[in-house]
């Protein structure tokens, strides 16, 4: 069973959301994601400064199966991108809730956050899934 | 002789569960104004023995002439040995395998290949081979928007003495994705270097340097190359592969060198044989390698430790990135590739050297000797590797007509490219034009133009 951070909020697309203080959203890819994905050997992360819209593919995580896009969940400006993550993508998969973050972004608009799962229904979800 | 497998019995039982009536029906979501009738200049189907006797006719009506002309592919000595190996059953097919691993021999033949290519270019990799040079080329232009992330503009310059093939196939292939190409003018057959003030400080995804250039000309490399770092700009080398085993490789241009190079192979053990096929290679450096197009074949061990090859970072390519895979190129020119490797593995490094050499002194003395006579001179004072552009007094068209009477082409007529230049042609005698070939040809020239007092 992977690991769900109740600290988080998540979408469908297994990433996970966490507002900051300062009012801006970091993300990352959930430990059921990264196990899935296997192994990372690359991660392109955006650019800061890119404007991104709710549903744009704005990074992509290579494993050695497969590249998977990441789809943006909400809309807004990136802030900052882990620099850390274009020589050792294996952090995505030792710790993907901390060291594994992949960029922050600023939101349009931070109330879409209310629409992501918590801890607690991504967990149902992911049984779901399962039991699919 | 059919060659397909499969009865009308299997074909029915295909469309019965896929549900569609007919094959046709497979197509109805092509626009009807986006069809055509029928092939109307294709004449009717013909046998085996028809159409070989009706390709044997056409080929004698090339006869033998001797060629003086270049303009982007090259007429070179192929040594036997070089089809007779790449013709081998174990080499004859124009894919790379679809169960790849299982084709160790293939895939060494292509590593290779990237090897010398990466080799002579002086980057770091090389892919299996594209089209053609100017397929390549174009993919290189998408290779650097994609790979140029700080660059928002889409825009690329590309000099005029850039091949006119290579930039209308790109305009073809770049304009549904609105990426646009921006002319640099020439001065005295070279980039006009004094342009890029005008341009300082827009964005441009990259720019394209080719070196020798279409009309033969050496381009200052470096100060583009260093120009385009400085600005934000990638830089794509476009380079003849023969004259790379004489010129500074793209991967030392400037300070930093380019960071793609691609250009036509045909030079490399590829006969003429009306235009193709031929093929284009690709390389570049490692910080950009996840952004280029094609197969990459790489070597690695196996689980007990023994040497063995593999395709790698195939995450870019379509069969697994499916509509965001860097190209729809997937197999490549893998016959013609296979015949290059060969060419330049019985050339070795000096041999390649002396056929470049070779070919930049057959046109030197044939140049010379033309431009002695009278309304013949050189259009430009840039140094030139194996082509050059002379200047003449009457139309082209004209001259190349009385030459091809007397068994000669002697040379590229610009006039439709480059019109202001007026009575301008394009020159080339490679290694195999030997002294009486070019003797040949000025002995004919002398005959339209007077020799000069």
């Amino acid at each position: 069973m992977s690991e769900i951070s109740d600290k988080f909020l998540y979408s469908k697309d297994h990433e996970w959301l966490r507002l900051d203080d300062d009012g801006s959203v970091t993300l990352g890819i959930s430990d059921h994601a990264q196990e899935a994905l296997g192994e990372l050997v690359f991660v392109e992360v955006p650019e800061v400064g890119d404007r991104l819209s709710a549903g744009d593919a704005c990074a992509v995580v290579e494993s050695v199966k497969a590249a998977s896009d990441i789809y943006c969940p909400l809309a807004g400006e990136v802030a900052e991108v882990n620099l850390a993550l274009a020589d050792t993508p294996e952090l995505v998969n030792n710790s993907p809730y901390e060291d594994g973050w992949i960029f922050r972004l600023q939101p349009e608009d931070a109330t879409v956050l209310d629409d992501f799962m918590d801890a607690d229904a991504y967990s149902r979800y992911l049984a779901e899934l399962e039991d699919q | 002789m059919p060659f397909i497998p499969h009865t009308e019995t299997d074909i029915a039982a295909m469309l019965a569960s896929v549900g569609v009536s007919n094959i046709n029906e497979l197509f109805d979501e092509i626009p009807a104004s986006l069809r055509i009738a029928g092939l109307d200049a294709i004449g009717p189907a013909l046998s085996e023995a028809e159409i070989s006797r009706f390709m044997q006719q056409r080929a004698r009506t090339d006869g033998e002439p001797l060629c003086f002309l270049g303009a982007g592919a090259y007429d070179h000595y192929i040594p036997a040995a070089v089809w007779d190996i790449a013709t081998r059953g174990e080499f004859y097919s124009a894919y790379t395998p679809y169960q790849a691993e299982a084709s160790q021999g293939t895939l060494q033949v292509i590593y290779e290949f990237q090897t010398m290519l990466a080799s002579l270019t002086g980057l770091d990799v090389s892919n299996a081979s594209l089209y053609d040079g100017a397929t390549a080329f174009a993919e290189a232009c998408l290779m650097a928007v994609r790979a140029n992330r700080k660059s928002k503009s889409r825009r690329i310059l590309v000099p005029q003495i850039l091949s006119p093939v290579y930039r209308s196939v790109a305009r073809v292939m770049l304009g549904g994705q609105k990426i646009e190409l921006v002319e640099l003018p020439m001065r005295d057959g070279r980039t006009d270097i004094s342009v890029l003030a005008d341009y300082a400080g827009e964005d441009f995804a990259a720019i394209g340097i080719q070196n020798p250039s279409f009309l033969g000309t050496l381009e200052d490399v470096d100060t583009l190359t260093d120009w385009a770092h400085a600005n934000g700009a990638l830089v794509i080398g476009v380079a003849n592969p023969i004259a790379l085993a004489v010129l500074k490789p793209p991967g030392q241009w400037g300070e930093d060198g380019a960071d793609i190079a691609c250009g036509e192979g045909q030079p490399l053990g590829i006969p003429l044989s009306s235009g193709g096929p031929y093929f284009g290679y690709m390389v570049c450096r490692q910080a950009v390698v996840r952004q280029m197009p094609g197969r990459i074949v790489g070597r690695t061990v196996d689980i007990e430790g023994k040497p063995g090859f593999t395709l790698t970072l195939q995450a870019r390519e379509q069969h697994i990135r499916r509509s965001r895979a860097t190209s729809n190129i997937c197999t490549n020119q893998g016959l013609v590739a296979t015949a290059a490797t060969i060419y330049m593995s019985l050339l070795g490094a000096t041999g390649l050297q002396q056929v470049a050499r070779s070919c930049n002194a057959n046109t030197n003395v044939l140049v010379d000797a033309l431009t002695k006579l009278q309304g013949v001179s050189r259009a430009f004072t840039t140094p030139f590797f194996h082509e050059a552009v002379l200047q003449l007094d009457r139309p082209v068209a004209d001259v190349l007509g009385a030459l091809s009477a007397q068994g000669i082409i002697g040379g590229y007529d610009l006039s439709q490219d480059y019109p202001e230049h007026g009575h301008a042609m394009l020159v080339c005698a490679t290694e195999i034009r030997s002294t009486a070939d070019i003797a040949s040809y000025v002995e004919a020239a002398a005959d339209l133009f007077e020799v000069a007092a």
